[in-house]
């Protein structure tokens, strides 16, 4: 809400030499926060003074133009009392029009410097000037020419011209409607700055009685339309100008000047906060009604919009037909025109629930529709239209009609009782009982008190004020928030942070620790995304939930998998250089679980524990999991050696480390599953349970996140992970004895794989086997096609004597015997 | 006949006379002194030490001397000997030691040299931000509570005071879940988690929530459709505003500093009533809207000298009803900040895109603590 100081000053006084600092300080601690301070004169320095054209000489070019050598009284403002030269391209006016004249050493807005400049011949010493040029509008058709009264050469223009207005903006809360007016804010300086006092309330006048000679109204709706005030303006000139104060004020207060009748009712709804709406009055056919609209019904409104409406639409009708979107825009057929000479002033009450439902269901934001579906004060509807009747009177030449039409009554504010030491109690701050008084009647609440507290009408523009909370509010803003003292509570012993959020750091810091780099991506995904991860027309990721409003259809969709999202991210990387990478990004996706609706719960009472589980069922699955991506070489190249790119191992290597510190060992074998290359994708899972895959992404993949081959990625579900992370681990106890060290290379088919030979390794060894490495791979002609020869070295040691001469060696037969079972092996020798 | 050969002409025996032996002697610690190395030192000990030296050579004629003169004869050889061997290991001590001082100056290496071979990791920022700031309320004895962020709209907005027509519903731009009649939403805060922890807890509640919430904002240097907020609850016997000023004085004084505090300012939230913006004084300039040459204005706070931080109040009762707590004994407060927008001006970051961009440069700057 932009207000013009002097608007406000208008209805309120406040103490001598209080600065607009001071003011929107207060205003700021007590509610109206401010935004901004304006004044179209910032820009303008130097001497802006009234000039009387003396001279004028009309001298024509010879580029075509024709320019004025002028002479002009500014007084004593140039400081020699003798007329200014000045070479004026307008043609606007004429010898002895009041103009407003800026001299040498002025500065106009953008940073004009005036000075003394010969053109045309002649040394033209200043600049006569236009209302575009001093920043007041866009108007560039000629010079300003003030009223022949205005005032007296060589005086300042800024006054004159509203320059030096000052207007503020502040930021208003959705519960203070009533400071979306003059009148409020006013009442807000009168409450919250010491010493303010005077309020003049704009919407206080005396009205002419409600008779029978009106327009004819009917209201069928009254509880969507409780007060409907209709007043009457005949003979209006449509050729009227707006008074400049009016012009003035509405774009200062961000609207635009349109016609005098619109200005009008906008300067009155500015003014006392009361939408107002104007009919061409020869434009009505009989009666006006107000209902709901009925199905299949349509308007167009004032925007050319044409409108299907909707049952719950109220709307305002004539014998025509529907003429307007009740409260929230008029219609088209009844719109005031360029010659409309006589108008019917609508000032109705709407339902705010109403007027919002409205406003959302037709998009609608209007600065009528913003007051209305906030709540307006709904005893001042005669008053503003009869101000709104006044103001065109006296402003554009029409006759007041005797008919003063008022349907309805303004509804009843409720009673709320409120204990005297609520406020205090929620505040923390002592507040006695007189202090609770005198700032509730200071914001208008009619207060009946008694031994333990009051009982608050609040006043008809206070429709936020419903309960004893609201009241609380009301008292400790007033009395001061920066009055409240600063207390700590004291929590009772906290149990920290829970086991799921110590392991999710754990797992965090693991993964950086191994040089991975965490990032956060949104999880919004489209079809084309699973599209490019490969996904077959059956797999379960392609299970979505959608949202009805995206802000980009091509990501639609809450995602299943991270891997869209991790994979963007690094072929973006890649494309920034940072082509050796490794990214991870934990986050929950979304599975549909096609439960039916979350339903809506009374808030009068908790929800039963049935009612809070079904809204929980009703919600999809949203598993925390894990993605990663790594690109280019693991370790780098350099003084020590050769780089080492990265593998398919380094994806399961990352989720064996995240495991490991969750106390796991997670088992690989050999899967198919898009997006990753068929020969190598890892299934991983952790005591027979699948977690998730890992390895290097099919080239294709690779190709459409523009992401080199070879490409790793991982994901796995964390909360599997985590489920079944080990709590305590045990101590463990080693041996002392020596230790005794068997190798061996057994040689399988390339198929077989080594994960399953080592089980059988592992098992056939027995209980003296202490460890098992794979050191080495060999394929090639010294095993022969199709095999591969895999080198283990065994450690064999008791944990309670020295092996005896010849038991590892018997182990280690026993474990090759058991392999070359299970897996085919032959040792090679 | 045999006997001792009295006789014995023991000119006849020159190497073990005793000028001779002393002459052999002074040889072999002449050369052993002239050894320059261990090499030459070896050649030495084979030379005047070894089976074929001429003390050794001497050694072996004792025999032959008559009886009386042998004992004298091999003490003479034998002491000469020793005097050698002791010389030898004593310069052997001093050449290995040498060699050993020439061998560490051979091998030196450019310590100067590259050493990172594998990059470096990090954590998100954000996460980093989330994690402190959780870690600052789990010292004062709060809980870290969560809840999902595809949630119930009756959580979301219901529960929370916004009914169906609150004006305040669309000031939070919402993303709703196919099919809209299924009342699920992308929460819009993390005040839904606030109504879960009411509804699955009994008081005293004392918890911070945060987490990832979602609004239908185009995405641009200032807005994100997606980012991350910390809310608290609160909920015990006699909780004030005081309570609340103080907790938040006491976040803003651990987060940015010694000294700074917080400004309350009426304001609008259904969850509170009543509700204020919290605004943090300027940690920068420290209130004073200056910069440091104390010229132009403050860069953080724009010269106002406070920064605006977030929203709280004191938990409207119509909640607590809703939740199943009892108005009649339980106050509460409530405090929600934009764990995003802490960072960028605890960071001096302006425009909040690089951290949801993903580039490795951004995250890896923050490691694994800020």
């Amino acid at each position: 809400m932009k207000a013009p100081l002097s608007w406000i000053l208008d209805y309120v006084d406040v103490p001598e030499g209080t600065t607009t600092e001071a003011l929107t300080d207060r205003l700021t601690l007590t509610g109206l926060k401010l935004e901004a301070i304006e004044s179209p004169g910032r820009d303008i320095t130097g001497p802006l003074v009234v000039g009387r054209v003396v001279t004028m000489e009309p001298e024509p070019q010879k580029n075509g133009k024709t320019i004025n050598w002028c002479t002009v009284d500014v007084g004593d403002a140039n400081g020699t009392g003798e007329p200014q030269g000045i070479v004026c391209g307008a043609h606007n006016f004429k010898p002895g029009d009041l103009v407003v004249t800026v001299l040498p050493g002025g500065v106009l807005p953008g940073g004009f410097e005036i000075g003394a400049r010969k053109t045309y011949g002649h040394l033209s010493a200043g600049m006569i000037c236009s209302a575009r040029e001093l920043g007041l509008g866009e108007d560039h058709d000629g010079i300003i020419v003030l009223p022949d009264d205005a005032g007296e050469p060589g005086q300042d223009a800024r006054p004159l011209l509203g320059l030096d207005e000052e207007t503020i903006e502040f930021e208003i809360n959705p519960d203070r409607a009533y400071a979306l007016s003059l009148r409020g804010i006013a009442r807000e300086v009168l409450v919250s700055v010491e010493g303010a006092s005077n309020f003049r309330d704009p919407a206080l006048r005396d009205t002419p009685p409600a008779n029978d000679q009106g327009h004819p109204v009917v209201v069928e709706d009254p509880e969507g339309c409780p007060v409907f005030v209709a007043r009457r303006v005949s003979g209006f000139d449509p050729d009227a100008p707006t008074p400049d104060l009016i012009v003035r004020r509405i774009t200062a207060a961000g609207m635009r000047p349109i016609s005098l009748a619109v200005d009008v009712t906008n300067y009155v709804m500015l003014e006392t906060g009361r939408p107002i709406h104007g009919y061409d009055a020869d434009k009505l056919r009989g009666a006006i009604v107000v209902r709901r609209a009925r199905e299949g019904e349509r308007l167009i409104t004032l925007d050319g919009t044409n409108r299907a409406l909707d049952p719950a639409d109220l709307v305002v009708t004539d014998d025509s037909g529907i003429i307007g979107l009740g409260g929230v825009m008029g219609g088209e057929t009844t719109e005031i025109s360029e010659s409309t000479t006589s108008i019917l002033v609508e000032a109705a009450h709407w339902d705010a629930v109403s007027m919002f439902r409205t406003g959302r269901r037709h998009k609608i934001t209007s600065e009528a529709g913003k007051r209305n579906e906030r709540g307006v004060d709904a005893t001042i509807c005669e008053a503003a239209a009869d101000r709104v009747v006044e103001l065109l009177v006296e402003h554009g030449g029409g006759h007041a009609e005797p008919g003063v039409t008022v349907v309805g009554t303004p509804p009843a504010m409720p009673t709320i009782r409120m204990a005297y030491d609520l406020p205090e109690r929620v505040a923390g701050l002592p507040i006695d009982s007189s202090t609770v008084v005198d700032h509730l009647q200071a914001i208008g609440c009619r207060v009946d008190a008694d031994a333990d507290g009051v009982d608050v009408t609040p006043p008809p523009w206070r429709p936020d004020l419903i309960a004893a909370q609201d009241l609380t509010e009301e008292v400790i803003r007033l009395v001061g928030y920066d009055l409240v003292p600063s207390v700590l509570p004291t929590p009772p012993s906290g149990r920290g942070l829970t086991r799921s959020q110590q392991l999710r750091r754990r797992i965090g810091r693991t993964l950086a620790g191994e040089g991975w780099v965490e990032v956060v991506n949104f999880p919004f995904v489209g079809t084309a995304d699973l599209d490019a991860l490969g996904l077959a027309a059956d797999d379960p990721r392609r299970d979505l939930l959608g949202l009805s409003n995206p802000l980009n259809h091509e990501a639609g969709f809450m995602t299943t998998t991270l891997l869209p999202g991790v994979l963007r991210t690094a072929g973006k990387n890649v494309g920034h250089g940072n082509t050796d990478l490794a990214i991870f990004e934990t986050g929950t996706v979304t599975v549909p679980r096609h439960a039916g609706p979350a339903a809506i719960l009374p808030v009068d009472r908790r929800p039963t524990d049935e009612e809070f589980e079904a809204l929980d069922a009703a919600l999809p699955a949203q598993p925390l999991h894990l993605a990663l991506v790594a690109a280019g070489d693991a370790v780098a190249g350099g003084w020590w050696g050769e780089a080492r790119p990265v593998t398919w191992a380094d994806a399961v290597e990352a989720v064996r480390s995240v495991a490991a510190a969750l106390g796991l060992e997670v088992t690989a074998s050999s899967a198919e599953l898009a997006p990753w290359h068929p020969g190598r994708c890892a299934e991983l899972s952790v005591d027979g349970e699948v977690i998730g895959h890992a390895g290097e992404m099919h080239p294709t993949v690779c190709q459409a996140f523009g992401l080199p081959k070879r490409t790793v990625a991982a994901e796995v579900d964390l909360d599997l992970l985590m489920a079944r992370s080990v709590h305590l681990r045990k101590a463990p106890s080693f041996s002392s004895y020596p230790v005794a060290k068997e190798d061996v290379a057994l040689v399988v088919d390339a198929s077989v794989p080594a994960a399953d030979v080592e089980a059988a390794l592992r098992e056939g060894a027995g209980e003296l086997l202490e460890s098992i490495r794979l050191f080495d791979v060999y394929t090639g002609d010294q095993v022969g096609k199709g095999k591969k020869s895999l080198a283990y070295a065994l450690r064999f040691r008791a944990p309670d004597r020295t092996l005896k001469e010849g038991e590892a060696a018997a182990a280690r037969d026993a474990a090759v015997a058991l392999a070359a079972e299970r897996t085919g092996a032959v040792q090679r020798t | 006949m045999s006997g001792p050969n009295t006789d014995y002409d023991p000119v006849e025996v020159t190497p073990l006379k005793a000028d001779q032996v002393e002459e052999m002697r002074e040889a072999a610690l002449a050369a052993v002194a002239a050894a320059a190395d261990l090499d030459a030192l070896k050649q030495v000990r084979l030379d005047h030490a070894g089976d074929r030296s001429p003390l050794a050579l001497a050694n072996r004629e004792i025999g032959a001397l008559p009886p009386q003169a042998r004992k004298e004869a091999g003490q003479r050889v034998g002491q000469a000997r020793g005097a050698i061997n002791q010389a030898i290991a004593a310069r052997e001590a001093v050449l290995e030691a040498e060699h050993e001082e020439r061998m560490l100056v051979e091998e030196t290496v450019d310590v100067s040299l590259p050493t990172t071979r594998r990059r470096r990791g990090g954590r998100h920022p954000l996460t980093l931000q989330s994690d402190l700031i959780a870690d600052l309320f789990v010292a004062m004895g709060y809980e870290v509570a969560e809840g999902p962020v595809v949630e119930a709209e009756w959580l979301n907005f219901d529960a929370l005071n916004l009914g169906p027509d609150h004006p305040a519903r669309t000031l939070q731009d919402t993303f709703w879940a196919e099919p809209p009649e299924h009342h699920i939403v992308l929460r819009t805060q993390t005040s839904p988690v606030q109504a879960r922890t009411m509804l699955t807890r009994k008081p005293p509640i004392y918890v911070v929530c945060p987490g990832r919430v979602f609004r239908t904002d185009e995405y641009d240097a200032t807005h994100s459709p997606m980012f991350h907020q910390v809310e608290g609850l609160v909920v015990d016997e006699g909780i004030t505003m005081a309570h609340l000023k103080g907790t938040l004085d006491h976040f803003a004084s651990q987060l940015f500093g010694d000294g700074i505090t917080t400004r309350f300012r009426p304001s609008f939230f259904p969850f509170t009533e009543p509700s204020a913006e919290v605004d943090v004084r300027c940690f920068v300039c420290r209130g004073t809207g200056m910069d440091e040459e104390g010229a132009q204005s403050c860069r953080t706070c724009r010269g106002e000298g406070w920064i605006e931080w977030g929203g709280c109040g004191v938990v409207n009762p119509r909640v607590l009803i809703a939740c199943g707590v009892d108005p009649d004994v339980y106050s509460g407060f409530a405090f929600g900040m934009g764990i995003d927008r802490s960072f960028m001006f605890r960071h001096d970051l302006e425009d909040l895109r690089p951290l949801f961009e993903g580039d490795v440069r951004f995250s890896s700057a923050f490691g694994t603590e800020i």
